[in-house]
C-alpha cells in the first residue's frame, strides 16, 4: 500500500484530478444554472461534444487555445439554441430534444471528425500554463494546483461568481423563480421565456467550453463520443448540488479523481485492468445516489414548458 | 350527415399518416443535405441502402433477422414508457445479459444440455440479469423519487464497462488471440426459419411486442401502469401501490432487454468479443415516440430503420459514409417528431376552441 502515496503518485493524482475536474465543473455549473430556471437539460452531453470538436478544429486551425475555448463555448451555445426555440420557445418535450441533441452530437461530430482528422489524428501542443509565484514550487501540489492554464484558475472562481449572480443580482432572483414559480415571475413583468432562454444558451457556452477543454487540453485530440458520459456526470452533479455552485466545485473534483485514477496508478506501477477503473465514477454516481439521494432536489417547475395562462 | 362523417374520419385517417410519414421524410430531406455537405451524393446513398437493405433478398433477411433484439428492447420501452417511467438505460440491461448468456451457453451444451432446454436457461438468466440491472433505478425512483433518466444512464455506462471487463476477465476463451467469450457453435443457435437465414427470436419479439400491446391496453395491469405513469397523484388515491408497479414496470421492460441480448447473441452473433456495443437502445427510444407508443406502429418503424441499419453498414463500407450518419438521422427523426406533435396539438387546440 505505501506506494500508493508517493509523490508521484499523488501528484499525478491530482493533476488528472484537475484535468478531469474541469470539464466536469464547467459543464455541472451549466446545468445547473438551467436546473434553477426550470429546464432540464438532458442535451449536455451533446453540446459537449460539438464543444470538444469545434473547439479542437479552430484551436488547431489558428494555433490558438483562447479562440478554441470561444469557439467550443459557441458551439455549445448553438446547439442550447436548438433547445431555446423548441423547449422555451415552442413548449416541446425537453427530454426528447434533450436526447435528440445528445444523438446529434455524437453523430455529426463523429461524422466530422471522419472527414477531417480521421486519417491523420494531429494532435495539439501542451497549454501554456501560469505559474503562481512562491505555490508553484510545492511539492505534490505545485504543478498539479498552481501551475495550470489561465481557464483552470477561471474556472474555480467560477462558482464564487455564481454564488454572488444566484444571491445578489436580479438576474439570479429571476432565474430561481423561473424554476420555482414562472407564474409569479411573469406576474412580476419579467419574461419567463427570456430568463430560461438565456439560461439555457449559458448551459449550452459551459458545456461547450468543458468539451473544448476536453479536447484541447485534456487529451490534446478530438476522439468520436470522446465525452463518455461526462454530460451525464455532470447533470448528476447539479442534481446533488442542490443548486449550490460550491457543490459543484467539490463534486466535480471528486470525480474527475476517480476519472484520472488509471492513469495515476500506472504511474505507481499498479497494473488494473482500464475497464474496472472505468466503472469507478458511474459506480460513485450510483452510491452517492443512494446514500444522498433522499437531499438531491430539483426545482418544482423543471421539465415542464412554461404557458402563459395555464396553470 | 353519414357522408360528411365519413369524409372526417377520412381527413382523420390521413392527418395521422402524415404525422407519422412527415417527421421521417422530413429527416430523410434535411439528413440528404447533410449529406451533401460532406461532399456525398444523398440520393446515391439511399438508393443504395435501400437497394442492400431492402430489395435484395440476402439485405432483407438480414434486415429482418436484426429486428429481433430491437423489437425485444422496444416491447420493454413501450412498458416503461407508459408506465412514465424513463428508461434509458437498456443498453446497458442489453448488454450485461448478452454477456452472460454468450459465456453460459456454450458451457451448458458442453455439459450436454438438451437443445431446448439451453434456450430456456439462457432466456430466464437474460430476463433475470435484465431485471436485476433495474433495481436500484427503480428504488430510487420509488423511495427518494430520483429522476429514472439519470440513474438508469449511469447503471447503462455501468453495465457496459462491467460487461467489458467480464468478457476480458472471467468469461474470456483462452484459445481466442483477442478477449472474447467461448463461440457457441452454429448448430445450437436459435433454429432458422424455412430456408431463410432468419431466426426464430424475430418471431417472439413481434408476439412480445403485440402481447406488450394488448398488456397495457386490455388487462387491468396494463391499465393499472397507464394511470401510474399519467398521474402518479390520481394513481394513490385510486388505492394503486405505485411503489410496487415502479419496480414491476422497471422490471419488465429491464427483462424484456435482457432477452433481446439473448436472442441476438443465441440467434446471430455466437459469441461477443470485448468492447462490442451495438447500443440498439438508443436507437429504439425514438421509434417508441415516432409510434406513439402503439405496438404495431412499433413494428413497422422497428422493420424501416432495421433496414437503414443493414444498408448504412453496407453504405459504410462502399459509400464511405461511417455509420454515425444513423446517428444524425435518428436526432433528425426526433426534432421533426416533436415539431409535427407540437403542430398537431396547436392544431387540435384550435379546433376544440
Amino acid at each position: 500500500m505505501e506506494h500508493l502515496l508517493t509523490a508521484a503518485f499523488l501528484g499525478s493524482l491530482l493533476l488528472g484530478a484537475v484535468t478531469a475536474g474541469v470539464p466536469l465543473l464547467l459543464a455541472g455549473l451549466g446545468e445547473q444554472i438551467s436546473e434553477k430556471a426550470g429546464v432540464l437539460n438532458i442535451g449536455l452531453e451533446g453540446m459537449m461534444l460539438f464543444g470538444a470538436y469545434f473547439g479542437f478544429a479552430v484551436a488547431y486551425q489558428s494555433g490558438s487555445f483562447a479562440l478554441g475555448f470561444l469557439a467550443g463555448g459557441a458551439a455549445g451555445a448553438v446547439a442550447a439554441l436548438v433547445m431555446v426555440l423548441l423547449c422555451v420557445r415552442l413548449g416541446m418535450n425537453q427530454i426528447v430534444v434533450g436526447i435528440a441533441i445528445t444523438l446529434a452530437g455524437e453523430g455529426l461530430t463523429a461524422l466530422l471528425h471522419y472527414f477531417t482528422f480521421a486519417r491523420s489524428y494531429p494532435r495539439l501542443d501542451k497549454i501554456g500554463t501560469l505559474a503562481v509565484p512562491g505555490l508553484s514550487g510545492l511539492p505534490v501540489v505545485g504543478d498539479a494546483l498552481f501551475n495550470r492554464s489561465l481557464l483552470v484558475y477561471l474556472a474555480v472562481l467560477l462558482p464564487f461568481a455564481l454564488i454572488w449572480v444566484f444571491r445578489r443580482t436580479q438576474f439570479g432572483l429571476n432565474l430561481q423563480a423561473a424554476g420555482d414559480k414562472p407564474a409569479a415571475l411573469d406576474a412580476a413583468g419579467v419574461s419567463v421565456m427570456g430568463t430560461r432562454a438565456a439560461a439555457v444558451l449559458l448551459t449550452g457556452f459551459l458545456g461547450g467550453l468543458g468539451g473544448a477543454y476536453l479536447s484541447t487540453v485534456g487529451g490534446g485530440l478530438f476522439l468520436p463520443f470522446m465525452t463518455g458520459g461526462a454530460g451525464f456526470i455532470s447533470i448528476v452533479l447539479a442534481m446533488l448540488a442542490r443548486g449550490k455552485p460550491l457543490w459543484v466545485l467539490f463534486g466535480a473534483f471528486l470525480f474527475g479523481a476517480s476519472l484520472s485514477l488509471t492513469t495515476a496508478m500506472q504511474v505507481a506501477g499498479i497494473d488494473v485492468p482500464t475497464d474496472v477503473i472505468q466503472m469507478l465514477p458511474f459506480a460513485m454516481v450510483i452510491l452517492v445516489l443512494v446514500v444522498f439521494g433522499r437531499h438531491s432536489y430539483l426545482p418544482p417547475a423543471l421539465g415542464l414548458p412554461y404557458h402563459r395562462g395555464e396553470r | 350527415m353519414a357522408g360528411l362523417q365519413e369524409k372526417g374520419r377520412g381527413a382523420e385517417a390521413a392527418f395521422t399518416l402524415l404525422r407519422v410519414l412527415l417527421p421521417v421524410l422530413l429527416a430523410l430531406v434535411v439528413g440528404g443535405l447533410i449529406l451533401v455537405a460532406l461532399g456525398k451524393d444523398p440520393l446515391a446513398y439511399y438508393r443504395f441502402v435501400v437497394e442492400r437493405g431492402l430489395l435484395s433478398p440476402i439485405g432483407l433477411q438480414a434486415s429482418i433477422t436484426r429486428m429481433a433484439p430491437l423489437l425485444l428492447i422496444a416491447a420493454g420501452l413501450i412498458v416503461a414508457f407508459r408506465a412514465g417511467l424513463w428508461n434509458l438505460g437498456v443498453d446497458g440491461q442489453f448488454l450485461l445479459a448478452a454477456v452472460f448468456v454468450a459465456a453460459l451457453a456454450p458451457s451448458l451444451v458442453a455439459g450436454g444440455l438438451p437443445h431446448i432446454l439451453v434456450i430456456l436457461v439462457c432466456f430466464a438468466v437474460a430476463a433475470a440479469i435484465g431485471a436485476a440491472w433495474s433495481v436500484i433505478p427503480a428504488y430510487l425512483k420509488a423511495e427518494h423519487g430520483i429522476n429514472e433518466i439519470i440513474s438508469t444512464l449511469m447503471m447503462s455506462f455501468l453495465g457496459v464497462s462491467l460487461a467489458n471487463v467480464l468478457i476480458k476477465l472471467p468469461f474470456n476463451d483462452p484459445s481466442t488471440t483477442v478477449p472474447q467469450t467461448a463461440t457457441l457453435a452454429v448448430e445450437d443457435r436459435l433454429a432458422r426459419l424455412g430456408g431463410t437465414t432468419i431466426h426464430w427470436g424475430v418471431l417472439l419479439g413481434l408476439a412480445a411486442v403485440i402481447g406488450v400491446h394488448y398488456l397495457m391496453s386490455r388487462t387491468s395491469l396494463g391499465l393499472k401502469l397507464q394511470i401510474v405513469g399519467s398521474n402518479p397523484r390520481t394513481a394513490i388515491h385510486a388505492g394503486i401501490d405505485v411503489r410496487r408497479l415502479t419496480f414491476l414496470a422497471f422490471a419488465i421492460s429491464a427483462a424484456f432487454a435482457g432477452l433481446g441480448g439473448a436472442v441476438d447473441v443465441m440467434g446471430v452473433q455466437g459469441t461477443i468479443r470485448a468492447d462490442w456495443n451495438p447500443a440498439y437502445g438508443i436507437l429504439v427510444i425514438p421509434l417508441i415516440f415516432l409510434a406513439r407508443f402503439n405496438g404495431w406502429a412499433v413494428i413497422g418503424f422497428v422493420f424501416f430503420f432495421a433496414v437503414l441499419m443493414i444498408g448504412g453498414e453496407s453504405a459504410a463500407r462502399r459509400m464511405g459514409v461511417p455509420t454515425f450518419y444513423v446517428l444524425v438521422q435518428v436526432a433528425l427523426l426526433l426534432v421533426f417528431f416533436a415539431v409535427v406533435e407540437m403542430l398537431d396539438h396547436a392544431r387540435q387546440k384550435r379546433r376544440g376552441a
